[in-house]
């Protein structure tokens, strides 16, 4: 008989959490911190969500999505998790651009941008100084109509160069594009560019296992192995979910499962208001990614030329072409043996945005045909930056939109969650249906590893004021 | 609480969000975000300590009233009246 993933499980908890993503954890921690009983629940054998790893032989540990973030993640672990896992975080050293319209190295902050745009772009600092002001003053009660390019446009107007430099780490990080709301752009571009990338010492696997013990301690009933299929709602409110075959009880379903697939799977349109159900069917989904995982040799050196390094052999930037199976744009990431102290091993890996239709409906020939294509152009690129990669390489493979597909579940395997309208419809679920919250990337703004975490500590605080609604309520109607 | 427990309220609410700033030095009138390194996962952390500390609600169309501290104790002075300093 296939093990019992659930044993032991309570048979109500005030709050059950779909999905272990950084949104998904975070808030569970912080319900546990606030007093409330949670169970989480992973489909995946990892926690972590799309903050994931895995392992080859020849002691290998790669990593999916520590390119790098911003340096707000310190705080954002301090608070809501703890000082030992904000203490693990560090600076990276070096960010390379490569592409026809300019090549140098840069730290990535506002000091850096600033020297780069005046002395290789010749724009005045006047210019460059209102630039970030403007970025850093959006919020969301500004004019939405208002794109990326119009941005660009005002400030930089023509210069293909500049808009490449401040767009194409973003569209990386992200998958936003020069027609998603400037505001988008100018919050994410003010914690990005500002104060440079950051990463986690000890690698995803190590951020992970300290969250899972922080979670244990604060009273977190963890599981794997459990895929929800049915969030349980009566009356307009929710009642629980249905897991593994069986059913749990709860006050609050909070769901970390993407978007799109909360609303018309999990939970069913038949429980939505139709037009909540018309405008939830209007929300875009990012683009996915592919990526090329390269293990070094046991003992084979890398040479330290910058942990991030942004490649394109395009004439502009394009976002389109950024997802183009064809690829002609990558980030590289060079993993050295410092993020894993001890470790002594290096590892690369290659990033591209790639479109989930490109790859979803090849046949297995082709796709794996496909795979191997890309691995080996993949290598050819890199050759130009480690000439004798292929004979310090033991391991490659890599993945696809389907890869991320089956291992999130997330619609189209995203990798970024949902377009800026997303964000309206994930807030306004409770509205529908009592108990029912959503968090995780959406509205490109809550997306990356700081915005799931930070997304779900703001969903946590409408949790907990709901949950302590409910039992006072019930106190209430007890002492009557 | 009086204007003054209220203030001393929000003064320890921000000392423990955020260690490193110096609040003696506070400008009632000037907008905390001006004077203070205070981001809006900040201003949460203050409506999260404000519902644990104290059990009072301050729904998300109130966020703004908490943008200097005069009009932080304006805001929770009234709410705050019949409650203790908390230990
Ligand atoms: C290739 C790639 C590179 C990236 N690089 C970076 C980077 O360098 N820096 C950065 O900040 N961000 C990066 N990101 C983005 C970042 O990883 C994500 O935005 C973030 O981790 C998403 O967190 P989340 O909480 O939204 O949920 P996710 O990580 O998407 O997790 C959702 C979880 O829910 C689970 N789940 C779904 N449905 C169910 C169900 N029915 N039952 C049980 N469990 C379920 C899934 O298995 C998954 O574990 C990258 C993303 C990708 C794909």
């Amino acid at each position: 008989m296939a093990r019992n993933w659930l044993k032991g499980a309570q048979t109500r908890y005030d709050s059950v959490v779909i999905g272990s993503g950084l949104a998904g954890m975070t808030a569970a921690n912080m319900l546990a911190k606030a007093g409330h009983s949670v169970l989480l629940l992973e489909q995946h054998y990892n926690f972590g969500g799309l903050a994931t790893w895995f392992k080859r032989k020849g002691g290998h540990i790669l990593d999916i999505s520590l390119h790098g973030f911003p340096i707000g993640m310190i705080k954002t672990c301090r608070k809501y998790w703890s000082k030992e896992i904000a203490d693990s975080i560090v600076r990276l050293q070096g960010v390379r651009f490569d592409n026809p319209q300019f090549t140098f190295s840069t730290t990535f902050d506002k000091i850096d941008f600033t020297n780069i745009m005046r002395e290789r772009f010749g724009v005045l600092k006047e210019v460059i100084d209102d630039f970030f002001v403007t970025a850093r003053e959006m919020n969301f009660y500004d004019n939405l109509s208002m794109t990326t390019r119009d941005l660009f446009e005002k400030f930089f107007p023509g210069r293909t160069d500049i808009h490449r430099l401040l767009m194409e780490p973003i569209t990386y990080a992200n998958g936003s594009t020069l027609d998603d709301p400037a505001v988008t752009y100018g919050i994410v571009f003010s914690n990005f560019m500002d104060k440079g990338v950051y990463t986690f010492k000890g690698g995803t696997d190590a951020l992970v296992k300290k969250m899972k013990k922080e979670m244990l301690k604060n009273g977190v009933d963890i599981r794997n192995h459990c895929l929800v299929d049915k969030i349980l709602v009566e009356d307009k409110k929710t009642r629980g979910v249905r897991v593994n075959g069986r059913e749990i009880e709860s006050d609050v379903v909070l769901s970390n499962s993407s978007l799109p697939a909360t609303i018309h799977k999990l939970t069913g349109d038949e429980h939505f208001s139709p037009e909540f159900l018309e405008e939830a069917r209007k929300v875009r989904m990012n683009n996915s990614s592919c990526q090329v995982y390269m293990g070094i040799k046991k003992g084979e050196k890398i040479d330290y030329t910058g942990d991030l390094l942004f490649t394109s052999v395009t004439d502009e930037f394009s976002a389109k072409k950024l997802c183009d199976k064809n690829v002609t744009s990558r980030t590289f990431s060079f993993y050295y043996p410092e993020i894993r102290p001890g470790t002594n091993q290096y590892s690369i890996v290659s990033s591209t945005n790639a479109n989930f239709e490109d790859w979803a409906n090849l046949t297995e020939e082709e796709y794996l045909k496909e795979k191997d294509k890309l691995i080996e152009s993949t290598l050819t690129a890199l050759e130009k930056y480690v000439p004798d990669i292929r004979s310090k390489v033991d391991h490659v493979e890599a993945s696809t939109p389907k890869t991320f597909k089956r291992y999130t579940m997330h619609t189209r395997g995203s990798s970024f969650g949902t377009k800026f309208e997303g964000l309206k419809i994930s807030k306004e679920l409770p509205e529908q249906i009592a108990g029912l919250f959503h968090t995780g990337s959406v509205g490109i703004i809550m997306s990356g590893w700081l915005g799931a975490a930070n997304y779900g500590v703001i969903v946590s605080n409408e949790v907990d004021r709901f949950l302590r609604k409910v039992k006072s309520e019930r106190l209430e109607t007890v002492s009557v | 609480m009086t204007r003054d427990d209220v203030r001393n309220a929000v003064i320890g609410i921000l000392t423990d969000i955020a260690p490193d700033e110096d609040f003696d030095a506070l400008k009632d009138e000037e907008k905390l975000r001006d004077q203070f390194d205070l981001d809006s996962m900040d201003f949460l952390d203050i409506v999260m300590e404000l519902r644990k500390r104290y059990n009072i609600e301050v729904p998300e169309a109130d966020y703004e009233q908490l943008v200097t501290m005069t009009s932080c104790i304006d805001y929770l002075q009234p709410l705050l009246k019949n409650q203790q300093m908390a230990s």
